[in-house]
């Protein structure tokens, strides 16, 4: 009898019985730890005779790493902007503007929809600001300047590579099945294993291309000793590794696509440049929105390539956010690898669910 | 008529075909490239590696399985204990995700869930409170946690008839799948103190903790389209005739959806197999897993290429040849959930 009822109260509760290992474990590991990070953001680390001190300072780390000591490190260094600072700068201006534009005439204005678009325009004014002011000649960018061109430059090739096969691939040629597998690999190969292989390849006079240098005159040039060769070299390692998950996913895509329309419109002598942009590309678009966004978030944490491939050097040109925070956590300085840690939540969170609002969600509604 | 057209409908014209074979061809060759270079580096010998570009075996240099020798047998322990870590790390992680996962994703695509907003702020007070105890009166966390949990639970049931809006499935399913935003390492520091302190710093069962807790958000979301797939009158049916909700899901819901099992188990698999940042906080020497032994090869003398590769060459191995025998899954399981994401 005492049985039967234990497994009576068990089914009247099942949901919680499946629904409460998770949050419990959730709450746990994540939120948790997220309010003591906090927390540890906001004081200093000390040891001292009787194990460690943690004071609380307020908000001294994050003034440290923006405006103080450490700015350098965060921010980077401010020189005079080049040509290039302004195009950036204009066409971020301008892409908000574009935005504010068609929020303004779409008419259905609300507080909240100003309080995000304030918050997350804002962001990418600041963001753009500092690129800017951080990129010249004499000047460096932060580590969280880096991070942000590995998200952007990272996934837009990404994307636009990986696109390009699957709708390559999605043609009718023979072997699909065998480019399809093929082009998998490189996304289950480690990323510790990617950068070494990269840096083996890239060597300049051991590595398989260092007759190609030596015949292009760059013989006695290390890719690794300057900023913008070795974060370039993080870029095409995330790359190679990212494509096939596009790739993957686009091609899917494509071959869910309904084959009728196509033919109807071959029929009346569409070239394929039509037929992609009015029938293919609408409708593959809210995948694609949200292919994007998962490889946001991913590559907001990149560490292993950096830190394998280069070790965050030379000095600081490599050091993305994770590894920022990383590098202070190993130098024992863990109120400012906390407070790194939280302007990299701070900047992902608004980037992505900024992305999600405008840009998935507007593109999943215009299909229904 | 130019080579750019076709003559006949489904048919490719020549120039198209070669343009589109060639651009196929050269991205094969750059996946093929770097994994041929590692299987070509792991069977020189040092002179040959250091010598300059050699890159035909047999023809360009004798090969050697002299690196490969030296990783199982002068190495031995040193490469496979971090072999076996991984291996159980990954199994279990993935074992344990994938009952918790489907288990929640199961429940919030099924049944109804009402949590009251009030209780939430309630209990996210009650935590608060543990934590001042702690930190402001120097409680012992333990007591600390009893006691603020206890409060909770008196209060919400005290004040259970307070009128306050109610949260449902969707916040719950947003919320969770919502962690996977948070980057590791604002949470790698607090992770490490708390096993430090209970004692599962570099142990498996803390790397597994870990890495499940960080891959159920995947686990979650691709669960829960499925188990949105499948039709709803199979199991209500079922339940009518008296089957208790743990059968309708053991013995009719997980069988149908095995490919989705399949698909999201191999993806876990695969990302606790590759992670770096945790294991490189909560491992030092016992419970060190493959990426960190190979990330650490990186000795005063610079990495030596030719064990190097070995290394990656069995790192890596397992993985690929896993996916390329599921990968059709794969595909279907990320395009389901990109879609309805």
């Amino acid at each position: 009898m005492q049985r039967e009822s234990f497994i009576d109260w068990l089914d009247r509760h099942a949901g919680r019985v499946f629904l409460f290992p998770a949050i419990f474990l959730v709450l746990a590991f994540s939120i948790f730890p997220l309010i003591i990070s906090a927390w540890l953001a906001l004081s200093r680390f000390q040891i001292s005779a009787n194990g460690y001190d943690i004071t609380f300072i307020g908000l001294l780390n994050f003034k440290k790493l923006i405006f103080g000591s450490q700015q350098f490190h965060l921010v980077g260094t401010f020189a005079p902007v080049p040509i290039l600072g302004w195009l950036v700068l204009v066409a971020v201006a301008g892409m908000v503007l574009w935005a504010l534009w068609g929020y303004l005439r779409s008419g259905s204005v609300t507080i909240l929809g100003v309080v995000g678009r304030f918050i997350s325009f804002g962001l990418a004014i600041l963001l753009a600001l500092m690129f800017t002011f951080t990129l010249g000649d004499k000047a460096q960018i932060g580590s969280l300047a880096t991070t942000l061109f590995y998200v952007v430059v990272g996934v837009s090739m990404q994307f636009l590579i990986g696109t390009g096969l699957a709708w390559l691939c999605a043609q009718k040629i023979k072997g699909r099945d065998f480019f399809r597998v093929v082009f998998f690999v490189p996304m289950m190969v480690t990323p510790v294993g990617v950068a070494y292989m990269f840096r083996m390849l890239a060597d300049m006079k051991q590595g398989p291309f260092s007759p190609a240098w030596r015949g292009a005159g760059l013989g006695e040039f290390a890719w690794s000793t300057n900023a913008w060769s070795a974060k370039s070299m993080v870029v095409v390692g995330d790359v190679w590794q990212w494509v096939p998950f596009i790739f993957i996913v686009m091609l899917a895509a494509f071959e869910s696509q309904p084959r009728d329309e196509i033919e109807a419109a071959e029929l009346d002598g569409a070239s394929p440049w039509q037929i992609f942009r009015d029938i293919t590309w609408p409708s593959v678009a809210p995948v694609a929105a949200t292919i994007v966004l998962i490889r946001v978030i991913e590559a907001f944490k990149i560490i292993d390539l950096p830190n394998v491939l280069t070790n965050g050097g030379p000095g600081i040109a490599t050091e993305s956010l994770t590894l920022h925070s990383f590098i202070d956590w190993r130098t024992l300085s863990l109120g400012t690898s906390a407070a790194v840690a939280y302007i990299l939540l701070f900047v992902s969170t608004v980037t992505c669910v900024s992305f999600f609002n405008f840009v998935v969600l507007p593109m999943r509604q215009r299909r229904t | 008529m130019s080579v750019f057209e076709s003559r006949r409908l489904g048919r490719m014209a020549p120039a198209a075909a070669v343009i589109i074979y060639g651009l196929l061809g050269a991205w094969t060759l750059a996946v093929i490239f770097p994994i041929y270079w590692l299987v070509v580096t792991s069977i020189k010998v040092r002179l040959d590696v250091t010598g300059g570009p050699f890159y035909l075996p047999f023809i360009d240099f004798t090969p050697s399985g002299h690196a490969w020798h030296y990783i199982f047998y002068d190495l031995g322990n040193d490469t496979f204990r971090p072999y076996y870590n991984s291996i159980i790390v990954a199994c279990f992680s993935t074992l344990v995700v994938m009952i918790i996962g489907t288990g929640a994703s199961y429940a919030l695509a099924r049944l109804s869930f009402k949590p009251r907003l009030f209780s939430v702020v309630l209990f996210i007070f009650s935590v608060i409170g543990a934590l001042l105890m702690v930190a402001a009166a120097g409680l012992d966390w333990r007591i600390a946690v009893a006691v603020a949990l206890a409060i909770f639970a008196l209060l919400a049931w005290a004040l259970r008839r307070v009128p306050s809006p109610t949260l449902a499935n969707a916040d719950i399913l947003f919320w969770l799948i919502s962690q996977r935003i948070f980057p590791p390492v604002v949470a790698a520091i607090p992770i490490y103190v708390m096993f430090q302190r209970i004692g599962l710093l570099d142990t498996h069962a803390g790397l597994i903790l870990a890495y499940v807790t960080v891959n159920l958000p995947i686990v979650i979301w691709l669960m829960y389209d499925f188990f949105v797939s499948i039709p709803r009158d199979l199991d209500e049916s079922a339940e009518l005739d008296g089957a208790s909700k743990f059968r309708v899901f053991w013995d009719i819901v997980l069988p149908l959806a095995r490919p989705g099992l399949v698909a999201t188990s191999l993806l876990v698999f695969i990302f606790a197999w590759n992670e770096y940042l945790l294991a490189l906080f909560l491992s030092t020497a016992n419970a060190q897993t493959i990426p960190i032994l190979v990330s650490a090869q990186n000795g005063t003398r610079g990495p030596e290429w030719e064990y190097m590769s070995v290394l990656i060459l069995i790192m890596i191995l397992p993985v690929i040849v896993l996916t390329l025998l599921l990968q059709r899954f794969i595909a279907k399981g990320l395009l389901l959930g990109a879609v309805k994401g």
